[in-house]
């Protein structure tokens, strides 16, 4: 069976999970270790006036308490923001200093201000509690609406009204004009409700500092261990890059919760050096919930004109973005770069327009999360869509397909050029596999029943692969995103990929190794992914915006190509043949149309035992690639979700839920729909169950899974998935990307389909029994009035 | 977890002895609500004198008409018991729902009903089969029993050592879950008692916790179908709310549970 591109492989990484084998942060033991508890913040907004860590100091096990004082004295930076997003008048964005430890002033909720170093998990935890702050509270603002008006509390002294950038995109006199001009408008009030990330393995660091070697070693949850080096270097001035090793091992899911570098890891690498002890600090859940950057979190007006043939002519957008406490490192660039500029869908828009306001409040900092502004964009236009097909009276399905981009390269009015895409043949395929047409059948089935049967679509496009460095370098990005990797022959022949790409659930070690087996033929056995280690791997990106297939895999190609063209010359001059006729496959390498043939492992080892080679050829077969795409990709589908709600109850079934996607080349179908699977079990999460809820007092309400509603098997569906796809034309692979697509298209067909079941527009995520239930009141009470 | 001392009770009378010579001790029984709390750090007993372990109180007993559960009895096994499903099957389907599997092989109906968490199942039942509650010093009329929020009428040195109540006529439990915790945000047992008595209780909405609806029950007596019961008032005001649902929400969902019980009942 064929173990190339295209094939149904089965993950080889799937052994180690599934029999408790994979080697986790927490699972990693040094000797002497020593554990970390934090003392955090049970305030929203408060002054530190002292710290009095006599109590704990003295208490069982205890190696050391520290402060923020003593972390800045010692000089160790600030966190920061890696990208800088300037206002709409030219002012830079106003950001307030981020200590890892709290000096002055307390944020959020579990913003830490000291850190107990003791023997035990159980002692550091015991003598955290006794460290005594004396805290002098302030007032509190958790809503970002709020936040920003005249007279609310100031959380940063460098952020006047709490506001971090008051950022726009778009032409605003022309769309003005065309939304005057137009004979429909579509008004939106939208809520993108803000979401607990909740990867299932909670964020965890073991830091260890060797005193001989002024060297440091930290295992964290990373799914960018090169960037946490390089930042923890360059910026918290923790460690010089050459003394400091990052391994990020087996990750247990990441949802961009993992690519940011938290207070933790950086304090577990300043206390191994202060107390010369390895450190070891895992995350209980109550701190996941309280530290891991939240998603989300967009209040939203919009107005979407059309003209007298129901052609849009204008989408103009006002978005007010929470993004916590702190600045995260992304947390700029997710509200507008990856948000604004996928504004105009799919969709031939002439004229778009969007202001984006950044607001500090006292909550969990907020940042990127599994998406990214795309599924805050796409829930914006298909909530749009579905609901001005229903105010102008044609079926949604038409309203979408007149105003589709059809002709690629599209130039869109924010930045984004579709490079390719058929969105007519997904919305096809997606309204067959659903019989739309039928619907109405099932409904007045599903009436008799007693049940409201509805069914919405959503025809999302999303942007992957963010790109190219020098483009994002001029938009403010303070990284390139390319990616690198090295191929590896050993001298037996089989082949070790090294990568900056990190697979934290995505199955990078099988899908990586089907090109070496679609390249060479060697089966998938003889291939070993390495990755995660910044003393194996040079340099890399990580895995994030659904990167490492398109940006990923095509440093790993072009590697190849270099392997691929040595290994012939090598070949060829064995085989005394030329090199333009050396053929590799199946494991051989042949000369074309005649019966000369080499084993592979002897060209291999001929490269490395260099007796045969050509004149001035090096030996061995290693190759390093680089790979910075010329553009983004653009992953595109149409979703389409059917669901019945019990009237009584308002509790919502989602009873049947189509994906349509193009995703380009598709390496392993299986990883992929797996992909699709979870990226729509989440969609469904934020549509009908998730919410991260703050009480006025700053106090998250939803601090656990007695209160926070992650979706269980029973909440989801089957799911009937298929691809359409066009070859992207960007990277040698033809990849679009699939893991946040199921996430970014699935919200809206879902919330389109219960308003439609309702007959009430007016409902905002998560999609409650209780919210339904009371919008089927209100449109009830309305239709009585009538 | 703080520190703690653990002594499993051979006998009641050892239990409450174990209890009388230590510092602030807690009985504990499947330990479902118990532990994690301590895990969390939100108690911190000094000794726990573990119940579960006590013969006498364990088992289902039937004789005739009477039903005795023995408190240290777990979910599971009430769900399982098969003489128990053939007198009262609305017990058995309530047990076979609550928590997850791992609750009902440890969680018991005496921790359950001596807890009195205002979303726990047991209560409801307890309200609406009109149970006696047997304890080491008496004998307690269930609607006596249950006093508020996480309150009974126990006292400190008083174990819940089983509940026996007759077998009903016809008795259901509906419940509609909290999205998030599964715990009931409104569960409503209807029980037709043989005596021509009919008996709803309410747990999961109620701010003062479990309660029994008479409205309802009057309608039911007289004719027991949902219809009987369309007209009665859920009065929002007793009712919680909270992030997942408001008081008014909670109302609707008493009538709709009640309602569809009423038709389940068997």
């Amino acid at each position: 069976m064929s173990e190339g591109i295209g094939a149904r492989v089965l993950r080889k990484e799937d052994k180690r999970f599934i029999t408790g084998n994979g080697k986790y942060t927490d699972d990693v033991t040094n000797h002497g270790q020593c554990y970390a508890a934090f003392v955090r913040s049970p305030h929203a907004h408060a002054k530190v006036k002292s710290i009095d860590k006599s109590a704990a100091e003295k208490m069982m096990g205890v190696e050391g308490v520290f402060d923020g004082h003593q972390l800045t004295g010692d000089g160790i930076g600030n966190i920061i923001c890696g990208w800088a997003v300037a206002s709409k008048d030219g002012s830079p964005m106003n950001m307030g200093a981020w200590s890892a430890l709290a000096t002055d002033t307390v944020r959020y909720v579990g913003d830490a201000v000291a850190v107990v170093i003791a023997d035990s998990p159980a002692n550091a935890r015991t003598a955290a509690e006794a460290v005594m702050v004396d805290y002098e509270e302030l007032p509190v603002v958790v809503n970002a609406g709020e936040a920003i008006k005249d007279g609310s509390p100031q959380i940063h002294p460098e952020a006047a009204n709490n506001l971090i950038f008051d950022w726009e995109i778009g032409e605003e006199a022309a769309t003005d004009a065309a939304l005057a001009e137009a004979a429909y408008v579509c008004e939106m009030d939208i809520t993108n409700n803000r979401l607990s990330p909740n990867p299932m393995e909670p964020r965890s660091a073991v830091a260890t500092y060797d005193a001989s070697e002024e060297h440091y070693t930290l295992y964290t949850t990373s799914q960018n261990p090169h960037v946490a080096r390089l930042v923890l270097s360059a910026f918290y001035q923790v460690a010089p890059e050459h003394k400091l090793r990052v391994i990020a091992p087996d990750v247990g899911g990441g949802f961009g919760a993992k690519i940011y570098i938290y207070p933790e890891e950086i304090v577990c690498l300043w206390a191994s050096m202060k107390t010369n002890k390895s450190v070891k600090w895992t995350a209980d859940r109550t701190e996941a919930f309280l530290t891991d950057a939240h998603g989300r979190d967009h209040i939203t007006k919009a107005k979407m004109g059309f003209d007298k043939d129901n052609n849009i002519v204008a989408f103009k957008v006002d978005t007010i973005a929470n993004l916590g406490a702190y600045m995260s490192l992304f947390s700029s660039a997710t509200p507008t770069y990856l948000y604004a500029t996928l504004l105009s869908g799919q969709y031939n828009i002439a004229n778009i327009h969007a202001n984006v306001r950044a607001v500090y409040t006292n909550t969990t900092p907020v940042d990127a999360y599994r998406g990214a502004g795309r599924p805050e964009a796409s829930y914006l236009i298909e909530r749009t869509m579905e609901t001005a097909a229903r105010e102008l009276g044609v079926s949604p399905a038409d309203l979408r397909r007149q105003n589709f981009v059809t002709e690629f390269p599209h130039q869109t009015p924010v930045i984004m050029a579709y490079d390719s895409g058929d969105f007519a043949t997904n919305q096809d395929a997606a309204m067959k596999a659903a019989d739309y047409a039928g619907f109405e059948a099932r409904r007045t089935e599903a009436a008799s029943r007693g049940k409201l049967r509805g069914i919405g679509m959503s025809s999302y496009i999303e942007a992957c692969g963010i790109a190219p460095s020098a483009a994002v370098g001029s938009l403010g990005a303070g990284v390139g995103l390319w990616e690198s990797a090295e191929v590896r022959v050993n001298p037996v022949g089989t082949v070790e990929v090294l990568t900056g790409s990190h697979s934290h659930g995505q199955g990078h070690e099988t899908t990586f190794a089907q090109l070496i087996n679609d390249r060479f033929g060697l089966p998938a056995d003889n291939v070993q992914i390495v990755h995660g280690d910044t003393d194996k791997v040079q340099f890399g990106m990580g895995t994030y915006g659904s990167r490492s297939g398109a940006v990923g895999m095509s440093a790993i190609v072009k590697a190849l190509d270099k392997v691929e063209a040595k290994a012939k010359k090598i070949a060829a001059h064995m085989l005394e043949a030329d090199e333009g006729d050396i053929v590799i496959e199946n494991g051989e390498v042949k000369v074309a149309g005649t019966d000369k043939t080499l084993g592979w492992h002897e060209v291999c080892l001929g490269a490395y035992t260099a007796h045969n080679l050509p004149e001035g050829m090096e030996p061995g077969l290693k190759e390093g690639a680089f790979y910075d795409p010329a553009n983004f990709t653009f992953p595109a589908g149409c979703y389409i979700c059917e669901v019945e709600v019990d009237p009584d109850t308002g509790k919502t079934e989602i009873v049947q839920f189509v994906a349509s996607d193009d995703f380009g080349t598709i390496i392993n179908p299986m990883i992929v729909e797996g992909q699709v699977h979870g990226g729509v079990a989440q969609g469904i999460g934020q549509a009908l169950l998730e919410e991260a809820v703050y009480d006025d007092s700053g106090q998250l309400l939803t601090g656990s899974y007695m209160d926070y509603t992650m979706p269980r098997a029973d909440d989801v569906p089957s799911y009937v998935v298929s691809h359409e796809t066009t070859i992207c034309p960007g990277n040698p692979l033809g990849i679009k990307g699939c893991g946040e697509a199921g996430a970014i298209g699935s919200p809206p067909a879902v919330i389109n389909a219960i308003t439609d079941a309702i007959g009430n527009n007016d409902l905002s995520m998560p999609a409650t029994p209780a919210k339904v239930w009371a919008a089927i009141q209100a449109s009830q009470t309305k239709q009585a009035a009538e | 977890m703080y520190e703690t001392n653990y002594h499993r009770a051979s006998s009641v009378e050892d239990a409450i002895s174990k209890m009388g010579s230590a510092d602030d001790a807690k009985f504990v029984s499947g330990g479902q609500t118990l532990i994690p709390t301590m895990k969390q750090r939100l108690a911190a007993p000094s000794d726990l004198i573990d119940l579960r372990h006590v013969d006498s109180m364990k088992g289902i007993t039937i004789d005739g008409n009477q039903i005795t559960i023995g408190a240290a009895t777990t979910h599971a096994e009430v769900n399982a018991s098969k003489e128990l499903r053939a007198i009262c099957p609305a017990i058995c389907d309530l047990a076979g729902h609550i928590g997850d599997p791992h609750v009902r092989h440890m969680g018991t109906i005496g921790g359950s009903i001596a807890n009195n968490d205002p979303a726990a199942d047991y209560p409801a039942a307890m309200m609406a089969l009109n149970a006696q509650i047997a304890t080491n010093k008496r004998t307690i009329d269930t609607d006596d029993f249950f006093t508020g929020m996480f309150e009974t009428a126990l006292d400190e040195d008083e174990i819940v050592t089983a509940v026996t109540f007759p077998a009903p006529a016809k008795a259901a439990y509906s419940k509609f879950p909290n999205p998030a915790s599964r715990y009931a945000m409104a569960g409503v047992f209807v029980a037709k008692l043989k005596n021509g008595m009919a008996r709803v209780g309410v747990t999961g909405a109620g701010a003062d916790g479990v309660f029994r609806h008479e409205d309802m029950e009057e309608a039911l007596k007289g004719d027991w179908s949902s219809s009987s019961i369309a007209d009665c008032k859920v009065d929002a005001d007793d009712l919680l709310s909270d992030l997942h649902a408001d008081n008014n929400y909670r109302a609707n969902l008493v009538k709709v549970m009640a309602k569809r019980a009423v038709e389940a009942s068997s």
